[in-house]
């Protein structure tokens, strides 16, 4: 099935019309987010804004997708309605394996529709339906109507939607992959929402012969055994990610109460062990990763009477714990999966939604705003306030919710509290682990922990030297561009070397890219950066909140100046790549 | 004589390594349908999963349909298997009361040899490969 050419589909939602093409390029840009920066060269414009019908939203797998474990994901890209600029998320759940077997690298969307539709992709079909009767419907009762509006391949589709935040412009909405996954970051489900676009169905129907030879199938049941029989990859298939809250807790670098501190001892009823204990109901996987990182908790409400009950599914991480718990005050399991339904339901990235509300809580604490913005009273450790408040929050409410769903940086520039919006390029992640992390997630390229590894950098390492902070950064992101072009679980980035990746390319009829793995990962990033800087991308404007200098971590207080100039440097390497972008290969044209 | 059953289908996880394997190690295919063994959500994710598969009829009522031989009874149920009979007319699929048989667009039919190569592959142990006196219940 190896393809040295992409196959893109490309659909205009204003004509209702779709074509397939195919694209060169495959040594060069690989996949993934190699291919999401070729196709928005091609397709996107620099020159207009994120809301012009003509910019594309992509999606993107690659190369070894599907033929090797946690080869599950999905490269989304568009220009963000957060800042106007070129930008990634990535998602799991059906989507890679779907696009997959629909035999397609590439989604490339441009145009809007004239009423709200949704799209629905196979192997041999393309189908747009008209949904007006789904407006300001929220992400999980359009999952269930589209299940049954596009009946067919159960269990071998998958269904992205947005709830109302999309469908209202929110720079924080996500894009719901078949109900546990996301699209999270930087407002991909504004983008549906502006193109009128409520859902997209990709059935993957189709099926490939297999690479010939004894070698795949070999390699394949090696690295299946490496990530399911050893330590490896032990922390997702057990607690999972919030395996991660309690030693970061302990290291003073957790943020509580819109970090206003990095520890408490609250954090016993929410750690991994807590949840798994009390409000994990089951786990799940992505399609074709055997580890199955995914937990679903579970929360019962009332109904009818006292004795009545029903109950609610949410996914749960580190990450929205973080979001949804710590940030906020809430130190109850099933009070924070209340708050992470709120926001699903309306399909707010948890990360965004969470740490604008605990900017609104702290802001209401110091009088700057009051009931009369946020409709019900913000307190920290108040659940029911923030389920109602998630809810405002999505369907952009009032101004106030509005406003604060462009960003928090924006709200505080009308209410005041910039200095204590835990802002960095984008709502933070949830480490406070040191200087390294704070100057990486300002100016990385998803504002991602997972950019580079400087949470685990500023873990390892004591002293202050700039150089070396950022000659890591730098050193860093190449090797996580390829994966993220293959596209691989970034979990997996420990099984997937440089060296294994190129045996499974080789093995898979890719020995083109296996040759040029780190010159490709190089030329990647080079194109995905010369892409932000032409969107508007200036590392110069991107200020660190001061709260982020009143930090103190098991390593001390935060240090201005050693902050300052890791982010003044990183931003000085960055600029190497403001150039205009010359696609490096004479085969990229349209065939 | 010894069956695929799939007796913990409760702890799936939905990760589609059975079929995959399956596809690859049987059918040389990519595929997560083109396999004996194919997982579906039964409404929706939040609902669990379920595995569709070869129950092993005796009398086979596929077997029976199939015109050419290259389905015939395997001996305490299911079907032996010679692809290079089939000549594509689908009518085993149609005669499959449980659904268990896979056409793709090129009309070749895919259904479960009880080989029990996909088990070593499923990692939450849904899966077992049993003699057939051994199964207490028929679990999916």
């Amino acid at each position: 099935m190896s393809r040295e050419q992409f196959r893109i589909l490309l659909y205009d939602l204003g004509r209702k019309r779709g074509k397939i093409v195919y694209h060169d390029g495959r040594n060069h840009f690989i996949g993934g987010s190699g291919l999401a920066a070729m196709l928005y060269a091609i397709y996107g414009h620099a020159d207009k804004p994120w809301n012009h019908a003509e910019q594309p939203f992509i999606l993107t797998i690659g190369p070894l997708t599907g033929l090797f474990p946690l080869m599950s994901k999905v490269v989304c890209a568009f220009r963000s309605p957060y800042h106007d600029q070129y930008s990634e998320s990535h998602g799991g759940g059906r989507a890679a394996l779907s696009m997959r077997f629909a035999g397609l690298d590439g989604i490339v969307i441009t145009g809007k529709a004239k009423s709200l539709c949704c799209l629905s992709i196979g192997s041999n079909h393309i189908d747009c339906k008209d949904v007006g009767f789904m407006r300001g419907m929220n992400a999980l009762a359009s999952g269930k109507l589209m299940r049954r509006m596009f009946s067919r391949n159960s269990g071998h589709r998958s269904i992205l939607r947005i709830g109302q935040s999309g469908e209202i412009g929110s720079a924080m909405a996500c894009i719901n992959i078949d109900t546990y996954r996301h699209f999270g970051r930087l407002g991909s489900g504004a983008v549906l929402g502006d193109k009128n676009l409520k859902g997209i169905i990709i059935h993957g129907d189709s099926d490939f012969d297999q690479p010939q030879g004894k070698t795949y199938p070999k390699l394949y049941k090696e690295l299946y055994s490496r990530v399911t029989a050893t330590d490896m990859m032990k922390k997702y298939f057990d607690l999972g990610t919030p395996a991660n809250l309690e030693p970061l807790n302990e290291l003073q670098s957790l943020p509580w109460y819109n970090l206003q501190k990095t520890s408490d001892p609250a954090i016993s009823t929410i750690t991994g062990e807590a949840f798994a204990g009390d409000a994990l109901l089951r786990n799940g996987a992505c399609s074709g990763c055997p580890v199955g990182c995914i937990h679903i908790g579970y929360f019962r409400e009332k109904s009818l009477s006292a004795s009545r009950y029903h109950f609610h599914q949410v996914a749960y991480d580190y990450e929205p714990i973080f979001a949804a718990g710590t940030m906020l005050g809430i130190t109850d399991s099933f009070d924070i999966l209340r708050v992470l339904d709120s926001l699903e339901k309306v399909s707010l990235d948890a990360m965004s939604g969470g740490v604008a509300l605990a900017w609104a809580t702290e802001a209401t604490e110091r009088g700057l705003i009051s009931e009369n913005e946020t409709l019900v009273p913000l307190s920290f450790g108040a659940a029911e306030n923030y389920i109602k408040a998630a809810a405002f929050l999505g369907k952009g409410m009032n101004e106030f919710y509005k406003l604060l769903g462009q960003g928090t940086l924006k709200a505080a520039a009308r209410y005041g509290g910039e200095e204590f919006a835990c802002v960095l390029g984008q709502e933070m992640a949830g480490y406070a682990t040191g200087e390294l992390y704070f100057a990486s997630q300002s100016l990385g390229f998803r504002h991602s922990h997972l950019d580079t590894g400087a949470y685990s950098w500023d873990q390892k390492n004591q002293d202050k030297d700039v150089d070396k902070g950022v000659t890591f950064l730098i050193g860093d992101e190449p090797g996580r561009v390829l994966l993220t072009s293959m596209v691989a679980c970034l979990f997996a980035r420990s099984v997937y070397t440089n060296e294994v990746l190129a045996e499974c390319l080789e093995t898979t009829g890719f020995p083109g890219i296996a040759s040029t793995l780190e010159k490709a990962g190089e030329e990647i990033r080079k194109l995905r950066w010369q892409t932000r800087f032409a969107t508007g991308f200036n590392p110069d404007e991107i200020s660190i909140p001061k709260r982020f200098y009143k930090v103190k971590t098991w390593k001390g207080q935060i240090d201005k100046g050693f902050l300052n100039n890791l982010k003044t440097e990183y931003g000085k390497k960055l600029r190497r790549f403001d150039e205009p972008i010359k696609l490096d290969i004479t085969d990229s044209k349209e065939k | 004589m010894k069956q695929l059953t799939t007796p913990r289908m409760d702890q799936c996880t939905g990760c589609h390594s059975c079929s995959l394997a399956c596809a690859r190690l049987i059918h040389k295919k990519l595929s997560w349908n083109c396999a004996g063994i194919r997982i579906e959500s039964s409404g929706g994710l939040s609902s669990g999963f379920r595995a569709i598969r070869c129950l092993a009829c005796d009398p086979a009522p596929c077997a029976e349909a199939c015109p050419t031989t290259a389905y015939s009874q395997r001996k305490r149920g299911g079907v032996i298997v010679r692809k290079n009979l089939c000549i594509r007319c689908g009518a085993c699929v149609a005669a499959c009361p449980v659904d268990a048989i896979y056409e793709n667009t090129q009309k070749e039919v895919f259904v479960c040899i009880h080989c029990g190569r996909c088990v070593d592959f499923c990692p939450q142990d849904c899966l077992a490969y049993e003699d057939i006196d051994d199964i207490e219940e028929v679990l999916l």
